[in-house]
């Protein structure tokens, strides 16, 4: 094979693999600008006639088909339990990732891959006693309950990740900076937190997105509006005989659209932490 | 005044002890190198001295002050370490600065103190850089400029030229003993390399397996080593050792050869075991050596290998079934085989016991 046709054979292997991962967003995203007539017809229409900010108009209440959904609640929820769970998680994983990365204490390794192994338990494999557990204590349908459980979820990763970011971070370069003046505080905080910003950057962004996106769990925790997040809000468009396909694809590019601005804003970060991750023996 | 005493100084890691009970005296501006193998402690001793340590048991003093409990950044040390810590997110100009900001310094002091410094080594073209982008030499200047910015009363080097080439080595080691002379602190110098450890210190502190195993001026270790370690450790190439019996006023070798027993070493009883202690220095072939005054001892050896240096050679023969090194000035072509007349100059030799290891002098 010539260069030149391993290079057309590259370019539509990659195009296909593209339009596999993209297709279905894509859809979604145009769902979310027709009418519902036009998604259901058949046969299908591919190429959208018309588009329309009804959608929209429906899900923020005014236009003339208003959906009785509270997504400002959800929304809020929804900012309310990520934010929370994940600024929990980036502080507990960045100091236990600093203790892991720096200090002996018995039982170290043991207590490293326990919380390891504790990703590999399927959440929704705890549903059902979670659910019992939080009915007992009160915690369910509250934004609370979800933050436990989401922070449970993220704490391990960011620990995990922070650890690989400290230990790259010379030890000595702390004591460098004690023998220079500063209390071991000063000099987590003057050089070795800015040095590890990017692992604890993309620790934050994963624990957000993870929080922000969870279904399973959520859907089984929460009840009213006191605690739905947006995925959850998702299912409120199906009704018993009918799904409003097109209220639904607008709601999806609303949570979209958050993750996504965020992820743009410390993409820089985020490839140095995906990179880094993938040269952590 | 900042000298630095440390008594009955151990450190402890559980049951293992890898200081142990260390005395040590160093003076005000002197320049005191701690070397030894890897694994003696010597670094285990520098931490110490600068709080990164714990002390398990013992006191340390710097100046007249008890330092054992104040952390490093009240104890006035500076520290230059082996991979030179440098933070990388700063430029040289903030590194150098870096300490007296944290002191709280206004910033018109702060830059008085790293153009000083800069000036002092050489860094003016570079204070706007990160440390990425320096060169090795470079990265061990801004080091040493952030160790002196402080005026410290002590410095302290843990094998600062361990991460450089052989040049560089070379250059950097004049320079820190120009900046020893020119800045006269206290300087504690931890080094596994022997040759850095002679040409810089004032006193050289050999250290073995968490013991001091002996103490003295360069010239002292190298004349007088206390044992075969300091023998081999010190001086290259190694000082050989051979073993034998004291019989009559000679020693015998393994070999049937025997050397005459060192004026310096007196009467020996007969039939004690030692060790023949020389250099290749003192151990020469006939008409390719130095004009030597003192009593001297001839043998014939043949030659294993010769290694041209240039201005000498060294050669390799056997001697009682071990391998020794004699050297050859003005040299001329040898052939491995051909049957050398070594001069040994025996007021330079040396006796060990052989159960101990230790001088006999």
């Amino acid at each position: 094979m010539t260069r030149r046709q391993k290079n057309i054979l590259n370019w539509i292997v990659t195009f296909l693999v593209m339009v596999i991962i993209c297709l279905p967003g894509l859809w979604v995203v145009l769902s979310a600008f027709r009418s519902n007539g036009e998604i259901l017809t058949k046969p299908t229409v591919w190429i959208p006639r018309n588009l329309t900010l009804d959608n929209f108009r429906a899900i923020f209440g005014f236009g003339e088909n208003v959906v009785g959904i509270p997504v400002g609640a959800y929304f809020w929820n929804s900012t309310v339990i990520a934010v929370t769970s994940t600024v929990i998680a980036v502080v507990i994983g960045m100091s236990g990732g600093y203790a892991f990365a720096r200090y002996r204490f018995p039982g170290k390794a043991k207590a490293f891959l326990w919380l390891m192994l504790s990703r590999t338990v399927p959440g929704i494999a705890l549903s059902l006693p979670l659910f019992i557990l939080w009915s007992w204590t009160g915690l369910i349908d509250t934004k609370m309950g979800v933050i436990i459980v989401y922070t449970a979820i993220n704490v391990p990763f960011t620990v995990w990740l922070n650890e690989g970011f400290f230990r790259q971070v010379p030890r000595e370069l702390s004591e460098a900076a004690q023998i220079d003046g500063c209390t071991p505080w000063q000099a987590f905080w003057k050089v070795e937190f800015p040095l590890a910003k990017s692992g604890i950057a993309s620790a934050g962004i994963f624990a957000f997105l993870t929080s922000w996106n969870e279904y399973a769990l959520a859907s089984q925790l929460t009840r009213s509006t006191d605690s739905k997040t947006l995925p959850v809000g998702l299912m409120d468009f199906t009704a018993q005989f009918t799904i409003d396909w097109a209220g639904m694809s607008a709601m999806a590019v609303i949570i979209i659209i958050p993750a996504l601005i965020l992820t743009f804003l410390v993409q820089k970060h985020l490839i140095a932490g995906l990179t880094f991750g993938g040269v952590k023996g | 005044m900042a000298n630095v005493s440390l008594r009955k100084i151990v450190k402890r890691y559980g049951a293992l002890d890898v200081v142990h009970g260390i005395d040590l005296d160093i003076q005000h501006q002197e320049f005191v190198v701690l070397v030894g193998p890897s694994g003696c402690g010597k670094s285990t001793t520098l931490r110490m001295i600068a709080g990164l340590e714990d002390i398990s048991d013992g006191e340390i003093l710097i100046g007249d002050r008890v330092v054992n409990h104040l952390p490093p950044r009240q104890r006035n040390i500076s520290m230059v370490f082996q991979n030179y810590a440098l933070y990388p997110h700063m430029t040289v100009r903030e590194n150098l600065g870096f300490s007296l900001k944290i002191a709280g310094r206004s910033q018109a002091d702060i830059d008085t103190a790293a153009d000083e410094a800069a000036r002092i080594l050489g860094l003016m073209p570079y204070m706007d850089r990160t440390p990425g982008e320096l060169s090795g030499g470079q990265r061990q200047r801004v080091a040493m400029g952030r160790a002196i910015v402080r005026h410290p009363d002590v410095f302290l080097f843990d094998e600062p030229l361990s991460n450089l080439d052989a040049k560089l080595r070379t250059q950097m080691r004049i320079e820190i003993k120009k900046l020893h002379r020119q800045v006269g602190t206290t300087v504690v110098y931890v080094t596994h390399d022997q040759v850095e450890a002679m040409t810089l210190a004032d006193r050289i502190v050999i250290m073995k397996d968490g013991h001091i195993v002996q103490t003295g001026t360069p010239l002292e270790v190298f004349e007088r080593p206390v044992n075969t370690f300091v023998a081999t450790f010190i001086g290259s190439p190694p000082m050989n050792l051979v073993e034998g019996v004291i019989e009559g006023g000679v020693v015998r070798l393994g070999d049937g050869n025997s050397l005459p027993v060192p004026p310096a070493f007196g009467n020996m009883t007969d039939g004690r075991r030692v060790i023949f202690g020389f250099r290749a220095d003192n151990f020469m072939p006939d008409g390719h050596g130095l004009a030597e005054t003192g009593p001297a001892a001839t043998v014939n050896l043949p030659v294993t290998l010769a290694e041209p240096l240039g201005a000498e050679s060294l050669i390799l023969t056997e001697l009682a079934g071990v391998e020794v090194q004699g050297k050859m000035l003005n040299p001329r072509p040898v052939q491995p085989g051909e049957v050398l007349s070594f001069r040994l100059s025996l007021d330079h030799c040396h006796l060990f016991d052989a159960e101990t290891g230790n001088s006999l002098r």
